[in-house]
C-alpha cells in the first residue's frame, strides 16, 4: 500500500467500514466489495438507503457489485490509471478541485527543482539510467533539496507498506520555495495539470473502452458530491494493488483524494480492502521479511548496519515520528530479549539476522525450486494454488528437504508430493502435517481493513489433535529453547536470550494469547505496569514494547481490543484501532485552516480556542496541544517540526503529497501503461508496460510478448462469495460447495458465438506457462471492449479450485498455474488481474 | 401475534448468506454438487432440503441463458453499442431474490394434509410436525409456489420452520439474523406491512415506480389464500423470480373440474353407449 503511504504518510486504510454510511457518494474500483466484503457492503447500503448516497462501480465486469449500483463504467482490465487520469484531468480543467484544502493541505504550491520536466511521449520519466534501468530520484526533488546519495540495501527491497520511510528528511535545509498562487510553471500543481491534459475524455474512451459519456457522468457525480458540504469515498481492493503499476494506480486515486479535499473527513478517504481478516495485522506485526513489528526497519547487510548505532542512526529521521526510531527499535529488543539485551552489548545486535537480497514471498519460491532453500513451515496458506504460477510453486514444494504445514484440512500445499504426477517414490521431501484449529477454536486478534483490532474469544475446544498455530509456535520456541540452554555459540545467542515465558492454560497448555498482547502493547521493565500509549516508549531501555503502533490496546492493564461499546459515532469503545485508537486517519484535515470544521455536517475534529487543545467525536490525528497558527523553525525536530497547518504528520511537511518527490521506483506522478502482458498497444506512450517492473527470465517462467496473436484475450482472476481464497477453509464444507461447486471461466456471449461455445461446456485456457480446462459461463456481464475497430474479450477466472477437496466433489485444474510471476518495483506484487491467454472450446 | 417475513429485493447483494445460515442451524443437507450454469444460481429451488434459495436473473427484460440458448444468435441479438463499444444490455440489471416459504394465511397445504401435521404454531407460522407427518405427499402439490418437497430416503415432507425453535428462544430466524444488509427482515406481520409501504413508498419516490409488495391480497391478488405472513418487494413481475402471479387454492378449481370431469364422462358414458348400440 505505498500508493498511500507515499501520499499521506501511512499505507492503511484512512476511514472505517462504518464511516462509509456518511458517504454522499462511494466509488468503488478495483474491488468487487458486496462479493468480496459481503458484510462490510452494509455500510455503502445504509448510505445509499438513508443518505440517498450515490454508489459508482468501475470495473471491468459487471459483478453483484455493479448490481447494486447507481452508475456502472466498464473499463478494460488494467486500464484504472487511463480512467482514474480522466477524473484528475476532469477536476483540474474545470477547477473542480476543492480549493482552500489543495493549497493548505497539500503540496500543491511547492516548487520542483529544474531537473524535473514533464513525461513526454516516450513514457519515461527523468531521471532514468539506461545502465542500471533504475530512475535517479533527484531529478524529482523539491527545488531547494539537497540531492542525496542513494540509500542503498539489497536487492529488490520494496517500499514500506505503513510508512512512507523517506520522508523524514526533507525540511533539514530551510522550507522549500512555495507559490500560494498555484500559477508558477514549476509549482507541483501546474505540473500536475499538465501531466494530466492528456488524459482527455476522448483518449480515456480509446483506451479504457468506457464510453465517455460515463466516465463524464462518474467525474460530475463525485464532484458534485465533494467539497465542504459533501464528501466521497473511493474503496479499492487486490483489483488495484495486483498490477505491474499497482502502486500507481493507488497514488491516482490517492491524488484525486487529495484535489476533491476528501482526505480526513467523515464519509471519505480511501478505503484499502483487505485481502482477509487481519491481513492487515500481519503486515503489522510482522509477516513482511523487511519490516520488523510496527514497520521498523528490518537490519540489512548492504546497509550501514554494522552495529547498533549505525542501525539506529541511518534509520532515525529528524523530522516527525520516525524521530523516535531508536526508542521503538530499543523497545523490540527488550521485549524480545528482557534482561539480556543491554545497550552496553548493543542489544545483541551482532548476533541479529541481515536481509541479505530479496527473501519476498516470489523469490523465495523459486529458491525452493532451485534448491537453495531447503525447508518451509506454511501456516494458514495455500499457495499450490494461490500464488502465481503455482505450477513453479508445487515444484518447489516437491524439492525441499522438509515441509511443514499446519491446516484444517489436507489442502494442495500440503500434498504436492504426489500432485501434478509426481512419484511419491522419486520425492524426498519429509511432509509433516499438523491439524490446525480453526478461528472459533482458539482466541487471539484480528486487526481489519480499518486497522481496528478487535479480540475474538473461543467458542470451542478444537477436536482430536487439532492445536491453534500459537500452540506450535509456543511449543516449538520452548523446545528449541531446551534444546540449546547452555549453548555458547553465538548462533543459538538469540535463542538463549529470547523471553519466552507466556503462561499456558488448560490441559492442552495452549499458551494465553493475552500475555502476548501485553508485552505487544509494552510495559515498564521495572514494574511490568502496561505502557499508556507510544509516548511513553523510552530509548533508555526502561521500557519494553513488541509493536509501538499498538502500544495502548492494553492501556490501564485492560484488553482494549476486547471492548465492544456502541455508542456515538465513531464508535471509538469497540475494538481499539491504532494508531492511539484513532478511528480517522488525518483527521486534522476536517477543520480548515484555522481549525474550525469546514462544515456543520462533516464535522469531526477542531481548535478549542478556550481548551487550547483539539477536541471532537474522533481521538485528534495530531499533536492534541498544537495550536493551527504554530509553526516551526528550522531547529525544531520531531513532531515540533511540523506545522499547526499540516494534517499528514507522518509526511516531513505534513502535507499530502500530489507529487512524489521521492519514495516510489517507478515515477513522481502515476501514468498510464499496458499490462506487462497485453493484447494492444499502449495508446498513451511509447513505454508499452511499466518500465521498473521486475521479471524473471527464466524458462519455467516465460511471457506472452505484448501483442502476441497467440494469447488474444485477457484474463482476469476474482474470487465469489461462496468461497474463501484458495477453498483452503471453503472447499471442505457442502453448504458451499453446493453455491458454487465447480471451476468455471466466464465470457461473454459474443465470444462464446465466435468460438462456437454453449453455456456450461468445456473449454481450455492455456498461456505460455500451462493450461487449465474449466467450465464456460456464458453472460452478458462480461463486456466486449472495442479497441480500434478489434473487439477484445476478457475471460473472467475465479481461481478458488483445485483437486482436492471431499471425494464426490469435482477436482479442478489449478487457475493461477496459467500466471507469470512479475514483480511490481514498489511493493513486488504479481500481476493477476490482466494477462493475457487463449480460449478453445472443449478439452484439448 | 403473527410473525413473518419481509424480504426487500432491492437491497438483496446476492451473497446467500441466508442459505447457508438456514442449511446450518437446520442441519440440512447439500443437495449436491450440480453447475448448472445459469448465472450464479446452482441449488435451482426451494425443496425439502432447501428452505431459503436465491435466483439469480440476469437482465430480467432479455431471455436468459440457460439450457440450450442459441448462443451465436443470441450474439448477434447484442447489437446496440454504446460509443466506447460496450455492450448496452451488458450494462443492465443482476436481480437476486432470497425466496422462501410464503406461510400463507390460508395455507393449501395445511387444508390438503390429512393428518393434522402442517398446523399454525403459536407464532401463527404455518408448520410441519416431523413426528406427525406420514409422507404421504398430498402437501407437495398443493403448494402453489412450489416450497414444499418429500425428501429422499426419508419420505416425509419439509420446510421453512420460520425457525421455530430460535423463536421460542426469542431469537429472530437464522436467515434474517445473517444477512448483512437487512434484505431479510423478521417481526410481527403488521409492522412487516407497516415497513413495507413505507420502502415501496420511498422506492417510488426514487424513481423505482415499477417496485411493489407481493404477498398482499391487494396486489395481484393471493387468490383464496388471503396474503402471505412472507412478503417480498419486487421491482419485475412475479414470473422473473418463479412465483405465480395469481396463486390460488387447489380446492377452488375443484369445482370447475369436476363439472368438467361429469362432462368428459357424460360424453365418454354417451360415446360408448353409441358404439355399443343394439
Amino acid at each position: 500500500m505505498s500508493g498511500l503511504g507515499i501520499t499521506y504518510g501511512r499505507g492503511g486504510a484512512t476511514n472505517t467500514l462504518d464511516d462509509l454510511q456518511n458517504s454522499d457518494c462511494i466509488l468503488f474500483e478495483g474491488s468487487n466489495m458486496a462479493e468480496a466484503h459481503p458484510v462490510g457492503f452494509r455500510h455503502p447500503m445504509l448510505a445509499k438507503e438513508q443518505r440517498g448516497a450515490k454508489l459508482i462501480h468501475v470495473d471491468p465486469r459487471f459483478t453483484r457489485t455493479s448490481a447494486m449500483c447507481d452508475i456502472y463504467a466498464p473499463i478494460r482490465p488494467g486500464t484504472d490509471i487511463a480512467f482514474l487520469g480522466g477524473l484528475i484531468n476532469y477536476v483540474l480543467e474545470n477547477e473542480r478541485y476543492f480549493e482552500e484544502y489543495v493549497v493548505n493541505y497539500t503540496n500543491a504550491s511547492t516548487l520542483v527543482s529544474e531537473d524535473y520536466s514533464d513525461l513526454d511521449a516516450s513514457g519515461i520519466f527523468v531521471g532514468y539510467d539506461p545502465e542500471t534501468g533504475e530512475y535517479d530520484q533527484n531529478a524529482w526533488r523539491y527545488e531547494g533539496m539537497p540531492v542525496t546519495p542513494a540509500v542503498g540495501g539489497s536487492e529488490g527491497a520494496i517500499t514500506s507498506e505503513a510508512f512512507s520511510e523517506m520522508v523524514g528528511e526533507y525540511r533539514d535545509e530551510g522550507s522549500f520555495p512555495h507559490d500560494e498562487t498555484l500559477q508558477h510553471p514549476r509549482s507541483v500543481f501546474q505540473i500536475l495539470r499538465r501531466h494530466f491534459a492528456r488524459y482527455t475524455p476522448e483518449v480515456v474512451e480509446q483506451v479504457t473502452g468506457c464510453p465517455k459519456e460515463a466516465l463524464l457522468e462518474v467525474a460530475e457525480t463525485i464532484c458534485d458530491n465533494s467539497g465542504r458540504e459533501k464528501t466521497t469515498a473511493l474503496c479499492y481492493s487486490v483489483g488495484w494493488t495486483q498490477h505491474s503499476k499497482g502502486a500507481q494506480v493507488i497514488r491516482a486515486a490517492a491524488i484525486l483524494q487529495l484535489l476533491l479535499g476528501n482526505i480526513g473527513r467523515p464519509g471519505g478517504g480511501i478505503m484499502a480492502l483487505r485481502g482477509h481478516a487481519t491481513i492487515q495485522g500481519s503486515t503489522d506485526i510482522a509477516t513482511l521479511y523487511n519490516v520488523l513489528p510496527g514497520y521498523v526497519a528490518m537490519p540489512d547487510a548492504n546497509k550501514t548496519h554494522d552495529t547498533w548505532e549505525d542501525y539506529v542512526a541511518t534509520e532515525a529521521a529528524h523530522t516527525g515520528w520516525w524521530a523516535n526510531f531508536r526508542a521503538y527499535a530499543t523497545a523490540i529488543m527488550k521485549a524480545w530479549y528482557g534482561e539480556s539485551a543491554t545497550h552496553e552489548n548493543g542489544y545483541l545486535f551482532e548476533h541479529f539476522p541481515r536481509l541479505n537480497g530479496d527473501h519476498s514471498y516470489y523469490p523465495t519460491i523459486m529458491e525452493m525450486k532451485d534448491g537453495v532453500v531447503k525447508g518451509c513451515f506454511v501456516f494458514g496458506q495455500n499457495f499450490a494454488v494461490g500464488g502465481p504460477h503455482a505450477r513453479m510453486a508445487r515444484d518447489g514444494l516437491r524439492n525441499l528437504d522438509f515441509l511443514v504445514v499446519l491446516d484444517a484440512y489436507p489442502i494442495e500445499t500440503a500434498e504436492a508430493w504426489k500432485s501434478d504426477g509426481a512419484d511419491p517414490a522419486e520425492c524426498g521431501t519429509e511432509v509433516f502435517f499438523m491439524p490446525s484449529a480453526l478461528v472459533a477454536e482458539k482466541d487471539g486478534t484480528f486487526t481489519q481493513t480499518q486497522r481496528l483490532v478487535q479480540w475474538h474469544d473461543r467458542s470451542v475446544e478444537p477436536p482430536d489433535d487439532a492445536r491453534s498455530d500459537a500452540w506450535f509456535v509456543y511449543h516449538l520456541g520452548r523446545r528449541l529453547k531446551e534444546l540449546h540452554r547452555g549453548s555458547g555459540d553465538s548462533r543459538d545467542a538469540l535463542i538463549n536470550a529470547m523471553t519466552w515465558d507466556y503462561t499456558t492454560e488448560g490441559e492442552r497448555e495452549e499458551p494465553d494469547l493475552e500475555d502476548v498482547l501485553r508485552e505487544i502493547n509494552g510495559y515498564h521493565v521495572e514494574t511490568g505496569e502496561p505502557l499508556e500509549d507510544f509516548l511513553d516508549i523510552q530509548e533508555d531501555g526502561s521500557t519494553a514494547c513488541g509493536a509501538w503502533i499498538y502500544s495502548g490496546v492494553f492501556a490501564h492493564g485492560v484488553n482494549q481490543a476486547r471492548r465492544r461499546k456502541t455508542g456515538e459515532y465513531p464508535h471509538t469503545e469497540w475494538g481499539w484501532a491504532w494508531p492511539g485508537n484513532r478511528r480517522i486517519l488525518y483527521n486534522r484535515a476536517s477543520a480548515d485552516p484555522d481549525g474550525k470544521p469546514w462544515s456543520e455536517e462533516k464535522k469531526l475534529v477542531w481548535w478549542d480556542e478556550e481548551q487550547g487543545k483539539w477536541v471532537g467525536y474522533d481521538i485528534p490525528d495530531f499533536q492534541a496541544t498544537k495550536d493551527p497558527t504554530y509553526r516551526p523553525d528550522l531547529e525544531a525536530r520531531g513532531l515540533d517540526a511540523l506545522p499547526g497547518n499540516g494534517p499528514f504528520i507522518i509526511n516531513a511537511d505534513g502535507k499530502g503529497w500530489l507529487f512524489a518527490p521521492a519514495g516510489l521506483k517507478d515515477g513522481p506522478l502515476p501514468a498510464h501503461y499496458e499490462p506487462l502482458e497485453s493484447p494492444v498497444r499502449n495508446l498513451l506512450h511509447d513505454q508499452q508496460y511499466d518500465p521498473m517492473v521486475r521479471t524473471y527470465q527464466r524458462p519455467d517462467n516465460p511471457y506472452n510478448a505484448p501483442e502476441d496473436p497467440n494469447y488474444p484475450y485477457v484474463i482476469t482472476t476474482y474470487r465469489l462469495t461462496e468461497h474463501h481464497t484458495t477453498g483452503a477453509m471453503s472447499r471442505w464444507i457442502p453448504w458451499l460447495n453446493e453455491l458454487q461447486p465447480e471451476s468455471f471461466c466466464e465470457i461473454s456471449p459474443v465470444l462464446a458465438g465466435e468460438k462456437g461455445i454453449e453455456n456450461r461446456e468445456w473449454v481450455t485456457i492455456s498461456t505460455s506457462r500451462g493450461k487449465i480446462h474449466t467450465r464456460a459461463l456464458v453472460t452478458d456481464r462480461i463486456p466486449v471492449y472495442e479497441f480500434e475497430d478489434r473487439k477484445l474479450h476478457t475471460v473472467g477466472l475465479p481461481y478458488h479450485y483445485g483437486p482436492n477437496g471431499p471425494s464426490d466433489l469435482a477436482k479442478a485444474d489449478i487457475a493461477n498455474d496459467l500466471m507469470p510471476v512479475s514483480l511490481e518495483a514498489n511493493v513486488s506484487i504479481h500481476e493477476a488481474k490482466a494477462f493475457t491467454c487463449n480460449l478453445e472450446r472443449g478439452r484439448l | 401475534m403473527a410473525t413473518g417475513f419481509l424480504t426487500d429485493t432491492t437491497v438483496c447483494i446476492g451473497c446467500k448468506a441466508c442459505e447457508v445460515a438456514c442449511k446450518q442451524w437446520n442441519q440440512l443437507p447439500a443437495d449436491g454438487y450440480e453447475f448448472t450454469g445459469d448465472s450464479y444460481d446452482n441449488t435451482k429451488q426451494l425443496s425439502g432440503t432447501t428452505w431459503r434459495h436465491v435466483a439469480f436473473v440476469e437482465n430480467p427484460k432479455k431471455k436468459r441463458l440457460t439450457g440450450d440458448v442459441d448462443l451465436v444468435a443470441l450474439a448477434e441479438d447484442v447489437k446496440e453499442q454504446l460509443p466506447g463499444g460496450a455492450e448496452l444490455d451488458a450494462l443492465g440489471r443482476w436481480t437476486f431474490m432470497s425466496d422462501v416459504c410464503k406461510h400463507c394465511v390460508e395455507a393449501p397445504c395445511q387444508q390438503a394434509c390429512p393428518t393434522g401435521a402442517i398446523i399454525r404454531n403459536e407464532f401463527d407460522n404455518v408448520f410441519i410436525q416431523p413426528d406427525v407427518c406420514n409422507g404421504c405427499g398430498y402437501c407437495v402439490p398443493a403448494c402453489p409456489y412450489g416450497v414444499i418437497t418429500s425428501v429422499p430416503h426419508d419420505g416425509r415432507a419439509f420446510k421453512c420452520t420460520l425457525c421455530y425453535d430460535r423463536q421460542k428462544e426469542d431469537l429472530e430466524p437464522a436467515c434474517a439474523k445473517a444477512c448483512p444488509t437487512d434484505s431479510i427482515m423478521f417481526g410481527e406481520v403488521e409492522e412487516l406491512q407497516r415497513i413495507a409501504d413505507e420502502r415501496v413508498e420511498r422506492l417510488h419516490a426514487k424513481g423505482y415506480t415499477e417496485a411493489y409488495l407481493y404477498g398482499t391480497p391487494e396486489v395481484g391478488g393471493t387468490g383464496g389464500i388471503g396474503g402471505n405472513h412472507s412478503k417480498f418487494i419486487l421491482l419485475d413481475e412475479p414470473e422473473t423470480y418463479n412465483l405465480p402471479a395469481h396463486p390460488f387454492l387447489p380446492q377452488d378449481k375443484v369445482g370447475g373440474a369436476a363439472v368438467t370431469s361429469a362432462v368428459a364422462a357424460a360424453a365418454l358414458g354417451a360415446l360408448l353407449a353409441y358404439a355399443f348400440r343394439d
